[in-house]
This record gives structure tokens, sequence and C-alpha cells, in this order.
């Protein structure tokens, strides 16, 4: 029978070992936080909004659910099966859905320490908490279940270093596509529309309008709510704990 | 109530990879607080048969059971009352020694103390280690120590002893033979005929999935030895001519590994000076000529086939 205990005793765990991981807090920190302060004080954006800090909050927040739920999640798991330390734990009294609850929580506290650390840098830079922040959570919990569930696919189904490349590949293809740090109306026409029908440019458009008040994001809500209700499926089905 | 008796039962189980069959039709059981050891060359299906009691892979027909338990339905009951030691792995490098020890305790209802493990497998040294830091053999004792941690009834060691110092095998084969008295029942797999021989109660030779002999050590090292001479001279002398000599079937004359023969009959004085008149004119020097118990290894290079082409 899996305890609180036994969950508590994993999510400590997987704690230390996210923040032991200097690899992981790079991508869930300092890219997140560099793309913030370099754009907004470069300019290079060149966005339809006042001020570029209003279009990088948002991006930049949705980047930060991306890296620590699909990037940090994925390679930390597809290493994790790798070693066999998902089929050992297997065996003891902690069961598959403890350990995803521990990791569900380990994901959930880092995205709150970015959350806090992301907005606090732009308030720093003049960005105005005004819009629908409770709203933008509850858009940035809904990403965290599409990623975290990409992040699982890639973990449960590719070799380790694969889900390490692909992982990564996914999160610079992301970063462009994804209108978190590049407008996505700057992309052309066609490759806009593609991009979205994809999570991350669904997740930063609609966190974007909650914050920046354009009203409620019903397309952007639509599809990626799609996503959330599919992505889970097929790793359930697909996930294989020993590679 | 028979069943109860028996803390592990693998009944006509059958399981297959493809058209690959890892077990065929195994049957065995094994007593509570009995020392188990299950030999068997590379493939043989040791790590399958173990596999299915822990509940990772399930029989294609057949059934196991562990402590009257199914290891997929009963999962939840069994976990607390097993302990599994994989053949390989299930360590995150990441973490510390201590720290690996903290989360196995938190994860049992009524775990035994991480310290006195620590000292038992002998890594009280190397607590704040990490794990990716420790030797192949030090990795192997904290996987014993978390194999032991919940106190388990039954415990499942794949190849306990590979990769470790003689050293560290001493102090690993002292813990099992602890576990005996403590009356915990153990099943084990290796490679090792003079581990199986000091340590299991009874031994299962496994061959292409098969089990082709049970017993104690004792009883397959002395069965039907009254029948059986072995010698030991080059390879591949002339056994046609040497059964001729013999006056004896040419099927009861093997050569099981180069240069180690076995004959098929009882060590009669005559049959003796025949072997010897034999090798005198074929000018072949006798290494051993033996007559007495098999070694365990014997038993099972020959049951086995090992060293013969395949």
């Amino acid at each position: 029978m899996t305890t609180r205990r036994a969950v508590m005793a994993q999510t400590r765990v997987e704690l230390i070992l996210t923040l032991r991981r200097g690899e992981s807090l790079l991508v869930s920190f300092l890219i997140p936080l560099g793309i913030l302060v370099f754009f907004s004080k470069v300019g290079a954006v060149n966005t339809s909004l006042e001020d570029p800090v209003e279009f990088l909050v948002p991006g930049v927040l949705s980047l930060a659910v991306m890296s620590t739920a699909m990037v940090s999640l994925g390679i930390a798991t597809g290493y994790e099966r790798r070693y066999g330390v998902l089929k050992r734990l297997g065996s003891t009294p902690l069961s598959r859905g403890g350990l995803l609850v521990a990791k569900t929580i380990n994901v959930v506290v880092i995205e709150v320490i970015q959350i806090v650390v992301i907005v606090a840098t732009g308030i720093a830079l003049g960005w105005e908490l005004t819009g629908q922040f409770v709203a933008a959570l509850g858009l940035l919990l809904l990403g965290t279940v599409v990623f975290a569930s990409i992040g699982m696919l890639l973990a449960g189904t590719l070799r380790a270093e694969a889900t390490l490349a692909v992982a990564n590949g996914l999160f610079l293809l992301f970063l462009f596509l994804g209108g978190m740090a590049y407008p996505l109306d700057r992309l052309p026409d066609a490759l806009a529309s593609f991009a979205r029908l994809l999570p991350p440019a669904a997740l930063s458009e609609s966190v974007r309008a909650a914050l920046e008040g354009y009203g409620f994001p019903w397309s952007e809500l639509v599809v990626l709510a799609l996503w959330a209700v599919v992505m889970p499926f097929i790793v359930v089905r697909k996930f294989r704990w020993e590679e | 109530m028979s069943l109860s008796q028996n803390a592990i039962e693998v009944i006509d189980a059958t399981k297959s990879y493809g058209s690959l069959r890892a077990t065929e039709n195994l049957s065995f059981s094994v007593n509570k607080g009995e020392v188990f050891g299950i030999l068997g060359p590379n493939g043989a299906g040791k790590t399958t048969t173990v596999e299915m009691l822990e509940g990772y892979r399930f029989p294609d027909s057949g059934q196991v059971r562990v402590l009257g338990l199914d290891p997929k339905k009963d999962a939840a009951t069994l976990h607390e009352r097993v302990g599994v030691m994989l053949q390989e792995g299930g360590l995150s490098p990441g973490l510390k020694v201590a720290e690996a020890l903290r989360l196995y305790r938190g994860l049992y209802s009524s775990p035994d103390d991480p310290e006195r493990l620590l000292r038992l497998v002998e890594l009280q040294d190397s607590s704040r280690t990490l794990i990716r830091r420790l030797s192949g053999g030090q990795r192997q004792r904290l996987s014993l120590a978390l194999a032991l941690i919940g106190r388990p009834e039954v415990i499942f060691l794949d190849e306990p002893t590979a990769g470790m110092d003689p050293r560290a095998r001493l102090v690993t084969w002292e813990i099992i033979r602890q576990l005996r008295t403590d009356g915990v029942t153990v099943l084990l797999t290796t490679h090792g005929m003079d581990e199986a021989e000091s340590l299991c109660d009874r031994v299962a030779i496994l061959d292409r999935g098969a089990l082709v002999a049970i017993g104690s050590p004792r009883d397959l090292t002395t069965r039907s030895d009254a029948q059986e001479t072995r010698f030991t001279a080059q390879s591949e002398l002339d056994l046609a001519s040497l059964a001729i000599a013999l006056g004896i079937e040419r099927v009861s004359l093997t050569e099981y590994q180069p240069g180690q023969y076995l004959v098929a009959a009882e060590p009669t004085p005559d049959l003796v000076a025949r072997l010897a008149i034999w090798l005198r004119e074929q000018n072949v020097r006798l290494g051993t000529l033996e007559a007495g118990q098999r070694s365990l290894e014997e038993v099972f290079l020959r049951l086995t086939g090992e060293g013969e082409d395949r």
C-alpha cells in the first residue's frame, strides 16, 4: 500500500536530485531569466506591444513551464528508466501512481519558484501585474499537463540519450515557434498558423491574453485543452518502465 | 493447506519473447526458510524466472505464486513482504548512500534500521558518498541493503555477488546465512558453483528454459556415482577404440569438456585395468582418474552441455 509517508520520501528524493542537477537548473532558471532580461533591454523583439516586457513575461512563464515539465522531467525520468530506478521502485510498496504524484509535486514546486522569480524580475524591469493572474496560473497548470506528458512520452519510449537530444531539440524549436521569445506574427503566415496548433504557442498566447487583459483566449484554450486530454492518454498507452 | 508450506511455487510456467522460449513448462517450489539457488548458463532463463516471481514478467501459460499470492494481482500486498535485488542497476547515481537508504526506509511500513544495514554490508564509511562514485561491488552491497530494509519474508537476489571482490563475497554469504537463520526464504541466481554449494539448501539447474536437475548440492553431486568413472587426459582421444577396449557401448563414453572424459560404467578393477592398458597402447598420459564424488561444477557442465559446441 502506498502511504503518504512513502510518497513524501520519494518527493524528497525527487527534489534533492533536481536541485543537484546543475544542467536542469540552467534550463529551468538561467535560460528563461536570461531571455527575459536580455530581450527586454536590447529591444530586439520589436513587438506590437508597447513594452517588450509585456510580451516577454507571459512568454517566459510559458517557457519556464516547458523547461521544467518537458525537458527536466523528461530527461531525468529517461535516465531513471535507463538506470533501472523505475524498475526497482516497481517492486517496492511505492505504487506507480505514488511515484507520479511525487514527480508532479516536484515539478509544481520548481514551477512555483520559477514563477515567483520571473514575476519579480519582470516587475523589476517595469512590468505591471494587472491582468487575470489566477487564470494565467490555471493555464500554466494545463500547460504543465501537456508538457509533462510530452516529457514522459519521450522518457518512456526512447533510449535515454535520445530523450536528452529530442527534449532539448523540442525546447529550442518551441522557443522560436512558441511565441515565447519571438512573436508569432513575425513568422511566415503558414508557419505561424501551424505553430498556433502546437502546445507552446497555445500556452504562451493564452497566458499573454490573460495577463495583458485581451479578453478570454478561447481558441488557444481549446487547442491547449485538446493536447492536455490526448497526450496523457498516449503516454499511458506507450510508456514502458524498462528500457 | 500444503500450499502454505511453500514460499514460492512455479507451476508449469512458460514464457516467450517473440520466438525465443525463455522458460518452458517450468515447475518447482521453494520451502519457507529455504535458501534456493538457480543455476544455468547465460540465456537459460534464470532472470526470467526470478522476474516472473518479482512481478516484472507474466508467464504466457502456467502460474507463479509467492507466499501463496499472485505477484501481479496481489502486488500491493507482496511488495511489503518481498525484497528484490536486481541483476544490475536500480540506483540513482545522483543520490548519496544514506539518502537511498532513507528513501527506502520511508517506503516500507516497518523498516529495519538503515545504520544497522550500513554496518552489515560494510558501507558505514561511504554513507555520504554519491552512488555514482561507488565501485560495482559497493553498489551491489547497497542494493542488498535496500533489498533487506523492508524486513522481507522472501528475498530475490539475481546474481548477488557478481562483480564483488572475495572479501565482499564472504560478507554477502554471511548475510545470506544469517537470513536463513532468521527464517527468511532466499531465492538467488548465480554462476558460482562454490556459492551454490556453500549457501544453498537446494539448487535447480536450468538449461534453455527447462529444469534439468533439482535437489540439494549433496544429492546432485553424489547421485548415480557408483555407475561412473571419470578421467582426464589429452583432448580428442579415439573414443570408439576406447569403448571397444573397455568392452562398453560407444554412447557410454563422452568427452564432456576438452580433455575431460566420462565413462558411464562402474569403476570395477577390471575396467580400470583395461583403461590403463589402452592408455599405454595409445601412449596417452593420464591426468586424473576419479570415481568419487563429483563437484557441482561437473554436474552442471554435463547437464547443461556447457563447453560443448552448441
